[in-house]
């Protein structure tokens, strides 16, 4: 039964995704992908197989390898490398805009002073905004796999990580479903941090530069070996960001990325009630 | 009852008064309380922006809400539309205390705050579309009825990015309607607008509240378009209610200056002294300054002729006025005008 307050909710919604889709800066995200991912495939099969015969070079002596390994799921993967500095950026464009956008244009002003609670507006922008995340990563996706198979043909996925793993042509889809369907769940753990900041300030510049920032120095000490580093380690967000690398390992550990997945959600969680926090007590002043 | 306003002659900015009519209801509407603050106070880190403030708005009324730039306008409106938490005090709107009851309270409201900005991006249907969006979903026609009523029906697929500020105020005014709400906060609807601008907004203010019987509430800086628009009246100084009242009582009270222009100025004062109507002199810029009922004007001006003075000008001051340029012009520590007949209230400064 459709309840008054869930057509409420749907318009809401559907007039966020309106002002999301209709904005210039969202296309910049899927502009970007459509084309580097293309660049970086074309680059590559000009380039030829020198980087997966550099791989495989030296196991050439012990292994014969049969079939085509520089195919379409192998620059795939290698494009999925850009989700832990490049993606999380495009999100943050968009992302760090949700709020501090409106207060920048003004439009607050707007939106505020109806009867419609500052909770319930957050919200729709953030489940807009999650939808934007998921639009990009599986943007993302589906064009380096298509592309990749139309320029370099399908065949077995090496993955060279902890020890060599081959992924047998038939299981790589799937495969490949799995690492996006958590490259997603990672981002909106980023996209939940960009919106956080978003709450706090009244230009989308901030944020933007803010979560690009956190992300990096995250990174860094999350891999510095050093004893004190170690032991923070689990409780920066990025260490699980590359949770979708679980997807392509034989066989896959379930429970660990149930784990990883778990802990990521506790994070978007906390930055979404933060933010709920300070949206709900700001006094807007723009 | 319609009943014509009595137009005031010497207005401030050139302006000329267009004898306004107003409609008076002679029954238990004109009563009811459409807004009440009380003590309503936001203190900004150190700084009260807005103190102590009592206000009523009863149904019906254009009430202007009248003060110099940074008086405290703008919060008092965010806190009317919960942009703005008060630090004390509360606001009640159709006698429900607000953040309470905000939902059903804002559902039955519409507001304009400051300059109004929109989606750039989007089309003026749209973000009506959007704003509509936030009321619960308004029909296709009561957008084209609102577009229509602001004169932007021929340019409402343009986007809003296109529009000049004039434009942009009235696509303001007419988000303000969406939801078909009893009462509307507007912030300075005519701020930056040319003359002609300004006229089409006074007048559409005044069809709302005759046609539609919007109850208004309207800020501004300017004391005459306060005087043209509006009922009722508050002013506020430096976060203070000063006066709030019925435009007409507060700006024809019985007593008033007036300013004279007569030479030698000495015998001026002498002749004065011994008239027995006259009430406080004072010299200001080379002229007098006086309390006196505007009705012996005629008597004293022959006075002054027959003691041979030369009376260049007598000019009629209201007190509300002086007192409003005063404040305006950044004289401080100015008191306000003792006795102003028929207010409400008078606060001391």
């Amino acid at each position: 039964m459709s309840t008054r307050q869930d057509r409420g909710y749907r318009s809401l919604l559907l007039s966020e995704l309106l002002k999301t889709f209709r904005k210039w800066r969202t296309y910049i995200g899927f502009i970007a992908i459509a084309v580097l991912v293309p660049v970086v495939q074309v680059g590559l099969k000009l380039e030829g197989g020198s980087i997966v015969n550099s791989v495989t070079r030296s196991l050439s002596g012990d292994f014969f390898f049969v079939g085509n390994l520089f195919n379409g799921y192998f620059v795939t993967h290698l494009i999925m490398n850009s989700l832990w500095v490049h993606i999380p950026f495009l999100i943050s464009l968009v992302a760090g805009d949700e709020l501090a956008g409106e207060a920048t244009a003004g439009t607050f002003r707007l939106i505020l002073t109806r009867p419609v609670s500052r909770s319930r507006i957050l919200m729709t922008k953030y489940a807009a905004t999650l939808l934007y995340t998921a639009a990009l990563v599986i943007f993302l996706g589906a064009l380096s796999t298509m592309l990749g198979v139309a320029l370099f043909g399908a065949g077995d996925l090496i993955v060279v990580k902890d020890g060599l793993t081959v992924i047998p042509e038939g299981d790589v889809l799937p495969r490949l479903g799995i690492a996006f369907g958590l490259a997603v769940w990672s981002m909106w753990c980023v996209a939940s941090l960009a919106f956080l900041l978003s709450s706090l300030v009244e230009n989308p510049i901030g944020p933007i530069i803010g979560t690009m920032t956190i992300i990096i120095v995250f990174f860094v000490i999350g891999n510095i070996p050093v004893e004190l580093f170690a032991s923070i380690k689990p409780y920066l967000f990025t260490s699980y960001l590359t949770v979708w690398q679980e997807a392509l390992r034989v066989p896959i550990d379930w429970q660990g990325v149930l784990q990883t997945c778990l802990r990521l959600l506790a994070f978007s969680i906390g930055f979404y009630l933060i933010t709920w926090y300070i949206f709900t007590h700001k006094d807007i002043l723009s | 009852m319609i009943e014509k306003r009595s137009t005031i002659s010497n207005l401030p900015c050139g302006f000329r008064n267009f004898g306004l009519y107003t409609v008076t209801k002679q029954n238990a509407m004109d009563e009811e309380t459409i807004l009440q603050t009380v003590q309503l106070g936001k203190r900004y880190k150190t700084r009260w922006a807005v103190r102590d403030l009592d206000l009523t708005v009863r149904r019906g009324e254009v009430f202007g809400f009248l003060g110099p730039n940074g008086a405290g306008k703008s919060t008092t409106i965010r806190m009317l539309l919960t942009l703005v938490a008060p630090t004390t005090g509360h606001v009640e709107i159709f006698n429900r205390e607000l953040l309470g009851n905000r939902s059903e309270v804002l559902a039955r409201v519409g507001g304009l705050v400051e300059n109004a900005d929109f989606y750039q991006y989007l089309s003026a249907r749209e973000n009506l579309q959007v704003v509509a969006a936030f009321k619960g979903g308004v029909a296709r026609s009561e957008i084209d009825h609102a577009l229509e009523l602001v004169g932007l029906a021929g340019r409402a697929n343009e986007k809003v990015k296109s529009y000049s500020h004039g434009m942009k105020q009235r696509l303001g005014i007419a988000q303000a309607l969406m939801g078909n709400p009893e009462f509307i906060v507007l912030d300075e609807p005519t701020a930056g607008l040319d003359p002609q601008g300004i006229k089409e907004v006074r007048d559409l203010i005044i069809a709302l509240s005759r046609e539609r019987a919007i109850t208004i509430f309207l800020s501004s800086h300017l004391l005459s378009e306060i005087e043209q628009m509006a009922t009722h009246m508050a002013i506020i100084n430096r976060g203070s209610l000063i006066v709030q009242g019925k435009v007409r009582d507060l700006l024809n009270s019985a007593e008033n200056f007036v300013s004279i222009d007569a030479r030698p100025v000495e015998q001026t004062l002498t002749v004065l002294q011994d008239l027995p109507y006259i009430g406080a002199v004072r010299r200001k810029d080379g002229s007098l300054e006086l309390t006196m009922a505007h009705e012996k004007t005629a008597e004293l001006t022959a006075r002054l002729v027959r003691e041979g003075i030369e009376v260049h000008a007598i000019i009629p001051k209201r007190s509300l006025e002086e007192y409003f340029l005063a404040i305006t012009e950044g004289v401080s520590e100015i008191s306000p005008p003792a006795s102003s007949a028929g207010s409400d209230r008078t606060h001391a400064h």
